[in-house]
């Protein structure tokens, strides 16, 4: 019997050793750098378009813009500006040689600065040289990021929420896929957008119950439990799509759009104003969830209790928390906060559900929430970077079509996310703390 | 039938491999103690779990189907007045659809009897008749072998990287990348006949290994999470191929299609039974793989390498062995065997590559790994099921309208039942048994973690053994192999006295009996021990 904690223990050791193992040095990210920032200075800057022109819009008309401190468009010569970005990339990657040098640890913080200086520049190069000859619309791209950011920060969320109780949620996936379903089938039926948005967490939670059902109850393997609800997920999801939905659309599948909430006079500042204060009501909901989520975890005495589940659920069961119902508490709370993220996928969007429309999302809000260190903020800013490469994406998916100009296939511009997201689970920004006990059953003893 | 047979059990234990006992007891007694013995773990044993799972999965597919049709949602309307047509409308869609999946899976018996009396009509008698007609009627079985062949080969993959305690849900893009590879190779070189399948195969399974090794090579490298990597990748191929059909290297002459041109003849892999068929000689190679996954694990250096990672990376890196190296090569054989496999189904059954050539093999390829328990006989009986269910599915879609999708939903159901034996033990009401005594709580959770990750998560069963060894009543926690076997017996090797060995040379490897896997066989002399105490 004595033998129960070891059980617990070793099953959590795999990845974590492994983790641990990982050298001191890291070459590799100056090394990474390095070569993607010549990769620019060669292709975006010395192999660009001469003499073509970059256009990025700024400001519109009508917008609150005082004898206009913000200009309508900023031009740049394509080349010689990509240059210019490539060369500052450049010089980040040779500060990261430096630090690497003289320290072999070094402050994440430093490192982490130097690696986004170095990213925004090579961004900033590669989408001068994208756009050469046209003309991109800043405020429009940033909107379509946060707008793509809210199901990955959701899930990223529910990731946090989870996770920091101690259980793998690899069945986000499943969460959205659920509630993007149950928000239009319930508010089709219902008629109303405002019964689908309360219908979306609902629906969740039944994937959340069985995710807790199984790996909290019944002690199942977590990672397993979840890749395999994902796959039930989209199969129940689909058979009723091309069961129900299918034969009669307009009853239980009609797009219904959440109508956009325009705040007055804020939403006229320039460029930012569009982007924070004209989207619905999902996106403003998600700022309050990641502060109350930061605040409740950081700040509360529940949050202290789900930490100490998640680090060390004997010690906090000594004290006399139940562990296994705070597990399952926030194993619900956290799928009904990525079924509001499902809700983003249709009624945010004003689609109708379509088959596994997920497509991978739930995937890359754990990343994020890797990414994000487990902390809500974290995870807000990696769905944020994800969601810049997808709508970057959009844009550019949409702009390629037009006449001159770079060419970039499509299919690679709809593999940046995944490709980024690939490249920050790489470790870019180092090793990240997994909650001690994540992943590990509780039994009691 | 506990209570009667535990006493009996109790004195003397020669267990289902327990070690053997001292005393053979008279052969009426032994006799009836195997007897009683089978009933008790039928009873609270695998099997009813099994079975039940699968009765239970059906249960809730029948639920779907009631829901999803038009005609009892219609009865339902007037249910009250007249329920009897309630009754028969949701009978008649249930057991329709059920047959038709048994009819497309299996034995097509309407077809048998047509072309039977088809012949009959023309004159003919015998075997003339028999043949003809039993070709028509095992047609479906044909198919079910024919879709079943990817499916184990990458299985066997999926199984590789399991029992080494990696979870490779990278399937769909080694699988990709396989068949991208092969495909090329097939359509576009010019090679003699053996040498040109050869080289093509060849292709798809290096294609995936250098895709899974990708994933190995961050999460050594890097410790990048292979979960989230190799789920990247599986995007990344799917766009790659996408892509990749949009060039005039892949497209041939046919640009505007996104479909690749027919594999040259030299590269198909040969029919087996004939042209009418599409059954192809990559069964043969998914045998092989399977055999291949039972040596690789249980015979080889390499293997016992990946096993003691997957137990105790610790102590497999004190005894020489580089989890990080280790992490790389799992993924890289694993990702060569799911490589492999994409090769398999473009050069034998899809013959071209499109956009969807990969379907959903990659993830079904994992529940059929978990479903098998990741040993090589438990692969093939899964990957045969599965590849059944979706062939019986494919027919049942076309004949009765039901989606396809019911059939995935069914297949996660049995792999989630067959996961949590408490929960289908509760769902019959046989929760009473799990707890008769003192120290059943331990005992259930073990079983329960131990079973519900079978030997996928290979550390419960380190664990176990490790645990085997201090308390003795822990050995249900091992994949069954450390009650058989007793300590480990490779050599004063501290990895190796940690490391589960689920294949002692003698002992009938556990893994080769998928309806009663080794926690089982494990957990009934581990209850007994526990309850003489």
């Amino acid at each position: 019997m004595s033998t129960a904690p070891a059980v617990v223990k070793d099953d959590s050791e795999v990845t974590r050793t492994i983790d641990d193992i990982r050298p001191d040095s890291w070459w590799h990210i100056p090394a990474t750098t390095t070569v993607l920032g010549l990769l620019a200075l060669v292709l975006f800057g010395l192999r660009g378009i001469p003499g073509a022109d970059s256009v990025y819009a700024l400001a519109r008309e009508g917008d609150l813009n005082p004898f206009g401190i913000v200009p309508e468009s900023i031009t740049v010569p394509s080349m010689a500006a990509s240059i210019v970005l490539s060369v500052l990339a450049l010089l980040a990657s040779g500060a990261l040689w430096a630090l690497q040098a003289r320290v072999a640890r070094p402050s994440a913080r430093v490192r982490v600065t130097l690696i986004v200086v170095f990213a925004v520049a090579w961004v900033l190069a590669f989408m001068t040289w994208v756009i050469s000859e046209r003309t991109l619309g800043v405020a429009t791209l940033l909107q379509g990021t946060l707008a793509l950011a809210v199901p990955l920060a959701f899930g990223a969320l529910s990731g946090v929420l989870s996770e920091r109780a101690g259980v793998i949620n690899i069945a986000i996936e499943g969460q959205l896929l659920f509630g993007a379903f149950g928000a239009a089938l319930v508010g089709s039926i219902a008629g109303s957008v405002w019964v689908g948005l309360l219908a979306a967490p609902v629906m969740a939670l039944v994937m959340g119950a069985m995710l807790a059902l199984f790996a909290v109850g019944y002690r199942v393997q977590q990672i397993i439990v979840g890749v395999v609800l994902n796959v039930l997920a989209i199969g129940i999801t689909s058979f009723f799509f091309g069961t129900v939905m299918r034969d009669n659309p307009g009853r239980f599948n009609s797009p219904l759009r959440l109508p956009t909430l325009r705040i007055p006079v804020l939403a006229d500042i320039p460029v930012i104003g569009r982007v924070l204060f004209e989207q619905n009501i999902l996106v403003y909901l998600m700022w309050i969830v990641v502060a109350g989520l930061t605040v409740a975890l950081f700040r509360t005495r529940w949050g202290l209790r789900v930490r100490a589940v998640g680090e060390h659920p004997r010690a906090a069961d000594t004290v006399g928390i139940a562990v296994n119902r705070t597990r399952w508490i926030n194993v619900m709370l956290g799928s009904a906060v990525a079924g509001l993220g499902g809700a983003t996928l249709t009624i945010g969007t004003g689609v109708a559900f379509g088959e596994e429309m997920s497509a991978g999302k739930g995937y890359i809000a754990l990343a994020a929430m890797i990414l994000g260190r487990y902390h809500p903020i974290g995870a807000l800013l990696a769905a944020l970077t994800f969601a810049f490469a997808d709508s970057l994406q959009l844009r550019l998916g949409t702009m390629t079509a037009a006449e001159g100009g770079v060419a970039i296939p499509g299919d690679f511009l709809l593999m940046l996310p995944y490709v980024v997201a690939l490249f920050a689970v790489a470790g870019v920004v180092g090793r990240v703390r997994v909650p001690a006990a994540d992943g590990v059953p509780y039994v009691k003893q | 039938m506990t209570a009667v047979a535990d006493p009996e059990n109790s004195g003397s234990a020669p267990g289902v491999g327990a070690g053997g006992a001292d005393t053979p007891p008279p052969p009426e007694q032994q006799a009836e103690n195997r007897l009683s013995r089978t009933l008790q773990k039928i009873a609270r044993g695998d099997t009813l779990v099994v079975v039940m799972s699968f009765v239970f999965a059906f249960i809730v597919g029948s639920v779907l189907i009631v829901i999803s049709d038009d005609e009892v949602r219609e009865t339902l309307g007037y249910f009250f007045a007249r329920p009897s047509d309630a009754f028969t409308a949701i009978w008649q869609s249930v057991s329709q659809a059920y047959e038709a999946m048994f009819r497309g899976a299996v034995f097509d018996g309407p077809g048998f009897s047509r072309v039977a009396q088809d012949l009959r009509e023309a004159g003919g008698s015998g075997t003339y008749v028999l043949l003809p007609a039993l070709a028509a009627g095992l047609r479906p079985l044909t198919e079910t072998l024919t879709v079943a062949t990817p499916l184990i080969i990458a299985a066997a993959g999926m199984a590789v990287s399991f029992r080494a305690g990696l979870f490779n849900i990278g399937g769909t893009g080694q699988l990709i990348v396989g068949s991208m590879a092969a495909g090329y190779i097939g359509f576009s070189w010019n090679l003699p006949i053996v040498v040109h399948l050869l080289v093509a195969l060849l292709a798809g399974l290096l294609a995936g290994a250098v895709w899974g090794g990708f994933a190995g090579f961050l999460k050594a490298r890097f410790g990048a999470n292979e979960v989230i990597s190799t789920i990247m990748l599986n995007w990344i191929a799917t766009y790659l191929l996408f892509f990749a059909l949009k060039t005039a290297a892949f497209t041939g002459a046919n640009q505007s299609q996104p479909t690749s041109p027919s594999v040259a003849d030299t590269a198909v892999l040969p029919h087996l039974l004939g042209s009418g068929f599409r059954l192809h000689a990559g069964l043969i190679l998914a045998a092989g793989s399977a055999v291949f996954l039972w040596w690789l694990m249980s015979r080889s250096t390499l293997g016992f390498q990946f096993r003691a990672v997957g137990s105790n990376p610790r102590a497999a890196q004190v005894a020489g062995i580089s989890p990080a190296r280790t992490s790389f090569l799992v993924l890289a054989v694993a990702g060569a065997l799911v490589g492999l496999a994409g090769a398999v189904h473009v050069l034998g059954t899809e013959k071209r590559l499109t956009e969807g050539v990969a379907g959903s093999i990659g993830f079904d390829a994992i529940t059929v790994a978990l479903l098998g328990r990741s040993g090589p006989v438990g692969i093939v009986l899964a990957g045969l099921l599965f590849a059944g269910l979706s062939t019986g599915g494919r027919f049942m879609e076309t004949n009765q309208g039901v989606p396809l999708d019911l059939v995935q939903v069914i297949q996660v159901l049995v792999v989630l039942f067959i996961a949590a034996p408490p929960l289908v033990r509760t769902l019959i009401g046989l929760r009473r048994i799990d707890h008769p005594g003192a120290g059943a709580r331990v005992r259930r959770a073990k079983a329960a973690s131990s079973r519900g990750v079978g030997s996928v998560s290979a550390p419960v069963g380190a664990t176990g053994v490790a645990g085997g060894a201090s308390t003795g009543a822990s050995t249900a926690g091992g994949e069954g192999g450390s009650g058989k076997a007793g300590p480990p017996s490779a050599d004063d090797d501290p990895s190796a006295a940690r490391a589960p060995d689920p294949a002692p040379p003698a002992a009938p490897d556990p893994d080769l009996d998928p309806e009663t896997p080794g926690p089982a066989e494990g957990e009934n002399p581990a209850g007994e021990k526990g309850e003489t105490r």
